[in-house]
C-alpha cells in the first residue's frame, strides 16, 4: 500500500505491507534510528513518538494507520542546534545510563511538560509510566523532566544535586 | 515481532465497513488497534482482513443525548477520562486504563469488544449499565452491559458487527471504580477491581461489578442484594464473588483475588456513595 506522511517536516510517500509496524517503517525504511524497539508488547516506551501531536507508541501502530499523518521523531525535536528543554535536561543532569530507554523518555516528557508546564514528582513519574528503564535510573530522568520543566517556563532550573552536597 | 499477512482497507464509512465484514468471515475490525495488533503481533490472532474504522467520520465524539451520553467507537480512553461528561466510575478506569501513550491510542468501544476482564473501562461500564449498539448490513441492535460479555476475550458481538456506540446512561446518584494494578497501585491491568454506581447516599439501590479475577466483567447481584436490604458495603462486599469462577493467574492466587474483590466492592461502594452525597 501507498502511504504518504510527514515526518519531522519532510513529506515522505512509501509502498509499505500492511503488517508493517510504524517503528520498523521509521527505522528501516526511513533509516531514523533514533526511536528503538524494546519489548515490542507495548509496556516499554522505548518506541515512542509523537503521531498527530500526540505521544503514542510505534511498535503498536501499523504504518498504515499513520497514512496522511505528522509524526516527530527523536530526530526532528531538537530546533536545529539547539536541544529541546528535555534533550538539555537528560544532558545536564545525567537523565541516561545506558540510554536505550532515552528517546522514548525524551519523547514522552517532552508531551508531559507541554500538558502540564509545573509537573509535580508524581506527575512526572505517572507520566512515565509507560515508560520503562531497565537501568532503573528514574531518579535523574524526574530531575531531567524537573529540569527541563523550569527551562521551558523560563526559569532557572534547580541546581543538580551533586553542586549541592 | 510482524504479524502475519493480512490485507488491510481503512474503511471511509460504517456502511462499507459492514459489507466488508459480511463478505469477508475472517476479517477483524480494528479502531485504536492497541489490543487487537499486540494479539497479531503474537500470533494469537491472524485475520486475513483488518478492516480499520480508524478513519470513519463522526464516530469520535462525547454526546449528550438527554437521558443519556452516547459515546462514539473512535473515542480514545484519554477522552472518557478528561470528559466532564463522564460519570465518575468510568472515567477513573479510563484513567488507570494502561499508560499515557496507550490511553492517546486506544479507544473505549475496542476495550469492551476486545472484552478483556482485566481491562478497566468494562467493569465500570458493566456498573453503570451501559448498553452498545451493534451494527451490520441488516441493521442495528443494542446490546445491555450484563449480555456483552461471554466468555474469556469474547463479546456478544457477532464477526459481522461493528461496535459504533456505546451509551451510559444518566442515572444521577454516585459511581467509583478502584482496582489494584499488576505493578502495584492503579497501574497496569487490573489483578482485581470494583466499579460501583449507588442512587443516592444510603447505597441501596446500586448496581456493583467486579473484574479481573473471573472471566469476564460481572455484576456482583449478591452484593446488591444485600445492599439493597440494608447491609453495610463492609459486610455487602463479603459477597463480592457469588456467582463469580474467580480464576489463578500469575498476578494471584484464587484466595487473594478474591480477598482483593472483597476490598474494592466495598471501597467503590463507599466511595460511590460519597459521590452521591
Amino acid at each position: 500500500m501507498e502511504i504518504t506522511l510527514t515526518v519531522n517536516g519532510e513529506k515522505v510517500t512509501a509502498d509499505v505491507e500492511p503488517r508493517t509496524l510504524l517503528v520498523h517503517f521509521i527505522r528501516d525504511e526511513l533509516r531514523l534510528t533514533g526511536t528503538h524497539v524494546g519489548c515490542e508488547t507495548s509496556y516499554c516506551g522505548a518506541c515512542t513518538i509523537h503521531l498527530n501531536g500526540e505521544a503514542i507508541k510505534s511498535c503498536t501502530t501499523l504504518a498504515v494507520q499513520a497514512d496522511g499523518a505528522e509524526i516527530t521523531t527523536i530526530e526532528g525535536l531538537a530546533d536545529g542546534e539547539t536541544l529541546h528543554p528535555v534533550q538539555e535536561g537528560f544532558w545536564e543532569r545525567h537523565g541516561l545510563q545506558c540510554g536505550f530507554c532515552t528517546p522514548g523518555m525524551i519523547m514522552q516528557a517532552a508531551k508531559i511538560i507541554e500538558e502540564n508546564p509545573d509537573p509535580s514528582e508524581d506527575e512526572i513519574r505517572h507520566g512515565i509510566d509507560g515508560n520503562l528503564c531497565r537501568c532503573t535510573g528514574y531518579h535523574n530522568i524526574v530531575k531531567a523532566i524537573e529540569y527541563a520543566a523550569a527551562k521551558a517556563r523560563g526559569e532557572e532550573p534547580e541546581p543538580a544535586e551533586w553542586e549541592t552536597v | 515481532m510482524y504479524p502475519r499477512e493480512f490485507e488491510y482497507v481503512a474503511a471511509g464509512s460504517v456502511e462499507e465497513a459492514a459489507q466488508l465484514l459480511e463478505d469477508n468471515p475472517g476479517a477483524k475490525v480494528m479502531s485504536g488497534g492497541m489490543s487487537l495488533i499486540p494479539m497479531m503481533k503474537l500470533r494469537l490472532l491472524s485475520p486475513e482482513l483488518v478492516v480499520d474504522i480508524g478513519r470513519i467520520p463522526g464516530l469520535n465524539t462525547i454526546e449528550d443525548r438527554g437521558d443519556h451520553i452516547a459515546i462514539g467507537a473512535l473515542v480514545r480512553q484519554r477522552q472518557i477520562a478528561e470528559s466532564p461528561l463522564i460519570p465518575m466510575a468510568l472515567k477513573t478506569a479510563a484513567a488507570q486504563t494502561g499508560d499515557a501513550q496507550v490511553r492517546n491510542t486506544a479507544t473505549f468501544a475496542g476495550a469492551i469488544a476486545h472484552a478483556d476482564v482485566a481491562a478497566d473501562t468494562p467493569t465500570a461500564f458493566v456498573a453503570l449499565g451501559g448498553t452498545i449498539v451493534a451494527k451490520c448490513v441488516d441493521g442495528e441492535r443494542e446490546i445491555a452491559a450484563d449480555a456483552c460479555f461471554v466468555d474469556t476475550l469474547t463479546s456478544a458481538l457477532e464477526a459481522n458487527e461493528i461496535l459504533t456506540e456505546v451509551r451510559i446512561p444518566k442515572s444521577g446518584g454516585g459511581s467509583a471504580y478502584d482496582k489494584l494494578g499488576r505493578r502495584g497501585g492503579h497501574t497496569d491491568y487490573s489483578v482485581a477491581g470494583a466499579a460501583a454506581w449507588v442512587a443516592d447516599s444510603s447505597g441501596r439501590e446500586c448496581r456493583v461489578a467486579v473484574g479481573g479475577v473471573g472471566t469476564i466483567p460481572a455484576l456482583a447481584s449478591g452484593v446488591m442484594e444485600a445492599m439493597a436490604s440494608g447491609a453495610s458495603p463492609e459486610d455487602a462486599a463479603e459477597r463480592a464473588c457469588e456467582g463469580i469462577t474467580v480464576l489463578e493467574d500469575l498476578y494471584g492466587s484464587e484466595e487473594y483475588k478474591s480477598h482483593l474483590a472483597k476490598v474494592f466492592v466495598r471501597r467503590a461502594l463507599e466511595q460511590a456513595m460519597a459521590n452521591a452525597s
